[in-house]
């Protein structure tokens, strides 16, 4: 669709996954913040003036809008930090390895967040080994495959998944999704029980395990994904398209010498952006999974609670800013482990930028 | 706890029993009688207090506030309270930080930690009274193939709430249920996972009637150690629905709804089933602790030791309000409100899942609303 754009300029395109790259990251400190004063205007020296003005309004209102967004972000981290620490140093048990989380008596904290941490990390993780093929399948279909008139409402309509609320996934995931996929489950534990994965689980509650979650999970991060790995295939330069059809490349090799190494790491952030919703998702999670005392095993036919759902769980009835503040301390880990994904999705990013 | 799902239909049921109450002469002499709501002194409600009414707490009173609201739209035209169902803690604080009329909460202000002061110093330093406007039985509700009927007591639902008993054909069920088909399988025991008052209220009549066997302790939070949670009544009223073998507790409208079987429970004089009457009966008998007005309930004793032939699981949730320190126009409107409440609303309260007050206990109630200035 940018085609024009694309050809015109092809002495700035150069490597495909520069031009990718520079738009996600690396041009932005080349260009700098302080640089955005254009090019000595050609006007003369009344407009510049005028130009001046108008670029220093902008460039206050730019550099404003980014200072703000990072004092938010750190205003954000030292509230959870202040209101972690005096429960932090009351507390019992081992915050990080203990897998008992007892908040609910100020004069007795006991918390620790390590089953917290397992079961968000697993049904995030399951969640997006299922949604990141088929995100690229639907990307690559749209953007390659489908016939224009199809894509677009196509396209429309995995988009639409997006809006749908999160408690409605929830409710269809234990209502709906879970009868139906209990068969499969209860093949999957008998076959392949010895596997750890699928060991029999520690809920009596028939499908309202990590298994139905991730589920439902991936079918919640599958919008994120394919929309933004279907943005960065679009832009595949037309020029390398055409140059691998004209060497008598298949769709399927022109997809996997051209769009591929073009979007990947769009893909990957898209990804990376997926696993941040599915990290934190609350509330589908908070309905489905089943709680229990027993300790996680690391199947997927487990209960448990994520981070944002243990704190949904209790938030109602606190009374008690320590009871509140240990909640708060589990959130502070969601918190930064989001970070950490972040971090690694930069990562990501600039070294298969580099590479391609 | 959440009751709200049925919030519309009650909302419905009771906007349409209101007006077949209207074409009668007096509400309180229709058909509520068998409620209890009939009554020789039945205050007036002045309508002239202030136009809209704030409240918040308890979720587990919400569907109830809309039976109220309703008969209190009934009765003063332009008069209106919103309830926000936040939670009990929220609507002490709320309360007590003098942003809302009146508080709902699952327990009475407790002194030990401020409540009590803080509240006081709300009512410009009159005390604050707690008044038990609503009760809400809890069904022990299980799905076993077969069985239909089944009875227990406080020692073995303890035992089977805390792991002790673990499977269905156990010699202590089967010795409490001669003549009903047992089966040998597990059983599976579904508790709140959030936070919840009927959690707490389970909790102490286990510890109140187990003779010991539950040395759990009580509290918002499932302390048995086994089996699985489920998320709201709705949720354990699913997962009880769902999963053969399975027992839990949840308030009485979603056992209903979920067409759940429902335990008896045979606290020394036979078992007794779960029926309005039978929880009217055990609600009588509560001993009141408060002084004076404030109606704050032991529901120990009735847990350990209620009455014959009434079913003793149940919780109430209190309305905190100020004895005096109103302005005038609020205090007016807050009478008119709690009087609608425990006259004209209690009506449809038991299409709701809740227990209608006694006419003895309503007496108590009315005599302490109109006491407030």
């Amino acid at each position: 669709m940018s085609d024009p754009t694309v050809t015109g300029g092809p002495t700035g395109i150069g490597e495909p996954a520069d031009r990718w790259g520079s738009s996600v990251s690396a041009a932005v400190p080349e260009a700098g913040i302080p640089a955005t004063e254009p090019p000595p205007p050609d006007q003369g020296s009344i407009g510049a003036t005028f130009v001046q003005r108008g670029d220093r309004i902008f460039r206050f209102l730019a550099t404003g809008s980014g200072v703000f967004i990072v004092a938010l972000i750190g205003a954000i981290g030292l509230f959870l930090l202040i209101q972690a620490v005096p429960p932090l140093l009351q507390n019992h048990a081992n915050f990080l390895t203990s897998r008992q989380f007892e908040a609910g008596d100020p004069n007795n904290l006991s918390f620790g967040i390590l089953d917290l941490l397992l079961v968000t990390v697993e049904v995030s993780v399951f969640a997006l080994v299922l949604a990141m093929p088929l995100g690229l399948g639907i990307a690559l279909f749209l953007t390659q495959y489908a016939p224009a008139r199809v894509a677009r409402p196509f396209g429309y309509l995995v988009d639409l998944l997006a809006a749908v609320p999160s408690i409605i996934f929830g409710l269809w995931g234990l209502f709906v999704l879970a009868p139906a996929i209990q068969p499969f489950a209860v093949w999957l534990e008998t076959h392949l029980g010895w596997f750890f994965l699928f060991s029999p689980g520690n809920v009596g509650i028939a499908g309202a395990t990590v298994f139905t979650a991730g589920i439902v999970l991936a079918v919640m991060i599958l919008p994120i994904i394919t929309a933004i790995s279907r943005e960065v295939f679009a832009r595949t330069p037309r020029a390398h398209i055409e140059a691998a059809l004209a060497l008598g490349a298949t769709k399927w090799e022109v997809v996997r010498m051209t769009v591929w190494p073009f979007g990947r790491a769009g893909y990957v952030s898209a990804s990376m952006l997926g696993l941040g919703r599915a990290l934190g998702e609350t509330i589908a999670l908070t309905i489905i999974l089943a709680a229990t005392p027993r300790i996680f095993t690391g199947s997927l036919f487990d209960g448990g609670a994520t981070f944002a759902s243990k704190i949904a769980l209790s938030f109602a009835e606190l009374n008690n800013n320590l009871s509140a503040g240990a909640f708060i301390a589990a959130g502070l880990v969601l918190f930064v482990l989001t970070f950490l994904v972040n971090a690694a999705a930069r990562w990501v990013i600039n070294r298969s930028g580099a590479k391609a | 706890m959440k009751l709200q799902r049925h919030g519309l239909v009650v909302a419905l049921a009771a906007a349409g029993a209101i007006l077949l109450a209207a074409c009668g002469s007096d509400p309180n002499s229709g058909s509520g009688a068998a409620a209890g709501s009939s009554s020789a002194n039945s205050p007036a409600v002045d309508c002239n207090g202030k136009a809209s009414l704030n409240a918040e707490g308890s979720s587990a009173q919400k569907n109830a506030m809309d039976v109220f609201a309703q008969a209190y739209q009934a009765k003063c035209t332009n008069a209106k309270i919103a309830y926000n169902p936040t939670g009990s803690g929220a609507g002490v604080k709320q309360f007590n930080a003098g942003l809302v009329d009146f508080g709902g909460s699952d327990s009475a202000l407790n002194a030990t930690n401020g409540e009590t002061t803080a509240a006081a110093a709300r009512c410009q330093n009159n005390p604050a009274w707690n008044l038990p406007m609503v009760f809400g039985p809890v069904a022990i509700g299980y799905k076993v193939n077969g069985v239909s009927s089944l009875t227990l007591t406080g020692e073995v639902a303890a035992k089977i709430f805390n792991g002790q008993i673990k499977t269905w054909n156990d010699p202590a069920i089967a010795a409490l249920n001669s003549g009903v088909t047992l089966p040998a399988e597990p059983i599976n025991v579904v508790f709140r996972s959030d936070d919840s008052g009927t959690t707490d209220n389970f909790q102490k009549y286990l510890k109140a009637s187990s003779k010991g066997a539950w040395t759990q302790g009580d509290g918002k939070k499932f302390n048995g150690g086994v089996g699985s949670g489920a998320q709201g009544s709705a949720g354990v009223a699913q997962a009880l629905a769902g999963t053969e073998g399975s027992i839990g507790y949840v308030e009485l409208s979603f056992a209903q709804d979920n067409k759940l079987d429902m335990a008896k429970i045979d606290s020394g004089s036979g078992p007794v089933e779960l029926t309005d009457a039978t929880v009217g009966k055990a609600i009588a008998g509560v001993t009141v602790t408060g002084q004076g007005n404030d109606l704050v309930l032991d529901l120990t004793k009735t847990y350990a030791g209620p009455p014959a032939g009434s079913y003793p699981l149940f919780l109430a949730t209190y309305e905190i309000v100020c004895s005096k320190g109103y302005d005038a126009a609020t205090a007016t409107a807050v009478k008119a409100f709690l009087t609608v409440a425990a006259t004209d609303g209690q009506a449809n309260l038991a299409a709701a899942g809740y227990a209608p007050l006694p006419a003895e206990f309503q007496q108590k109630l009315l005599t302490a609303v109109q006491a407030i200035a």
